[in-house]
């Protein structure tokens, strides 16, 4: 990022200048509103920087066709915290939902559906329909979605604001194992906890926003 | 390219991805049928009407009545006087005197059964026929003035033409319903297209964040649409195709209602029906899906 600016009419954002490394593992942190949401979504082109020069992959976004951000977003794994799943369809078709829609027509031979369900837990919630799910298996449902086209970089939106601390200590413990697989891994909270939790097993960065802009933290966390 | 094939292509995945709406799924199914059936109706009257002006312009183009209206005591002789006159005239094919039956049977729709004829004044018809050269219409008209002053020729001009006028009229109508019923089915799509991707701002939002073009979240709403009004368009067709082979036959009808049938390649318009159906839903929904997609950021 190179001066990027973000406004929904009043500026939230405004000269950001980072740049995330290959394998990193980032935590970005503030207040409610602060922008970690708008943040995030800049990364993943659902929003489009006001001004500035956004890179992602080496492409600068802003000048992204639409379908080149569709294909962008293929290699951008993200998990809400909301998580957002078609309802009507079971958990193992909502996880293969990028491999369908990326026009290949079945599921290759690189991805074992059953063994993605077993990494996160859930093979015996396969069949089950999102609403039936716990919040828990919820965020790990999203996350084998997430990782499921073996992004490089997975961008999580409060990922554990929904689920109870153990939970919450299962899902980190297989963003750090993606970590450890080479994978770019960037996590919105503001769970303190989370980041010490994390911090004790992986080298992983703080970027702090306040003022509209992003600094990275010190060691005080 | 390829998210046309996804239109064709067996997937489940892509017939799964938008969520069956019954409601909106009976609507377009149901809703492409009526209108099928009133295309297939409003062929089938329009192809009627136009048998029916090129019928009676072809039957009645190369025949003319003359009439010899006189008192009774020269009613023979000016009969006589006609038919030596048309004798003589070159581009005559035939020509005969109807027959006190034949004159008896035209009263009878007015005056019913057996009128006793021979009691009225009745003028006197001939019947005549043309060649493919023709006659000439104002020599004839001259030389029956001259010779037969009470003879009357009458080449159905006055009432032949606005009788195929009406025919024609009634085939532009007909054609002019089938282009209102297809805008019917333009905006009819159009509209559902643009209620279902509203309805579904989520799919779109969970489709776009793992990386579908708007190609393809297209093309997975287009398919539900399209198959759903081709099927219906075919039943619409099906059930005119069964309500044209029930009307009564045509002895049995009046009018215009003569001969409401297709005939020959005419049926070929059960195919073409569905099939544009199909064309033009897929079209309206995908330019439709596309323009709203393109919007929705």
């Amino acid at each position: 990022m190179e001066s990027v600016a973000y406004s929904y009419g009043e500026e939230l954002l405004s000269d950001l200048n980072i740049s995330i490394s290959q394998g990193s593992f980032y935590f970005l942190t503030g207040p409610s509103g602060s922008g970690k949401t708008t943040f995030l979504k800049m990364c993943y082109g659902s929003l489009i920087p006001t001004s500035g020069k956004l890179s992602v992959f080496g492409k600068n976004l802003p000048g992204l066709s639409r379908d080149e951000i569709a294909f962008l977003r293929r290699k951008t794994g993200v998990v809400h915290q909301d998580c957002q799943f078609l309802d009507h369809l079971n958990v193992a078709d909502n996880i293969a939902l990028p491999i369908m829609v990326s026009a290949r027509n079945s599921l290759s031979d690189n991805v074992n559906l059953k063994e993605l369900l077993n990494w996160v837990g859930l093979s015996h919630r396969s069949k089950a329909l999102p609403p039936e799910l716990s919040g828990g298996e919820r965020q790990r449902a999203a996350l084998a979605r997430a990782i499921i086209m073996s992004p490089d970089i997975i961008l999580a939106d409060e990922p554990t604001g929904n689920i109870d601390w153990e939970m919450s200590q299962r899902l980190i413990r297989l963003l750090i194992e993606l970590n450890h697989m080479g994978k770019t891994v960037v996590i919105a909270t503001h769970d303190l906890n989370l980041i010490r939790f994390t911090k004790a097993s992986v080298q992983a960065r703080v970027l702090r926003i306040s003022n509209k802009s992003v600094q990275l933290a010190g060691s005080d966390l | 390219m390829a998210s046309v094939k996804n239109i064709f292509i067996p997937d489940r995945y892509v017939n799964q991805i938008v969520p069956t709406n019954g409601f909106t799924t009976l609507l377009t199914f149901f809703t492409s049928a009526s209108m099928a059936f009133l295309i297939v109706f409003s062929v089938a009257m329009s192809f009627a009407a136009d048998r029916l002006a090129r019928s009676w312009s072809d039957s009645l183009a190369n025949s003319a009545t003359l009439r010899v209206s006189a008192p009774t005591a020269d009613l023979d002789s000016q009969t006589d006087a006609a038919l030596h006159v048309l004798s003589k005239t070159k581009g005559i094919a035939s020509f005969r005197l109807l027959k006190a039956e034949e004159q008896q049977a035209l009263l009878e729709p007015w005056f019913g059964p057996k009128v006793p004829i021979n009691n009225l004044p009745m003028p006197r018809l001939i019947s005549i026929e043309e060649d493919e050269n023709g006659y000439d219409r104002v020599g004839l008209r001259l030389r029956l003035a001259a010779e037969v002053p009470s003879a009357v020729l009458d080449d159905h001009t006055r009432w032949r033409e606005p009788l195929i006028k009406a025919a024609y009229r009634i085939w532009f109508l007909g054609w002019l319903s089938i282009g209102l019923v297809f805008f019917i089915v333009i905006a009819m799509m159009t509209l559902v297209t643009r209620a279902a991707l509203s309805s579904n701002r989520k799919v779109i939002e969970v489709l776009r964040l793992v990386g579908a073009t708007d190609q393809y979240i297209a093309a997975a709403f287009v398919r539900k649409f399209a198959f759903r009004a081709f099927f219906g368009s075919m039943l619409g067709a099906f059930i005119a195709s069964m309500t044209l082979f029930l009307l009564p036959p045509e002895a049995d009808q009046n009018a215009i209602l003569t001969g409401i049938r297709l005939e020959g390649l005419e049926w070929s318009w059960l195919i073409v029906v569905p099939l544009s159906f199909f064309v033009l839903t897929f079209l309206t929904a995908r330019i439709s899906s596309l323009s709203i997609l393109k919007s929705l950021t």
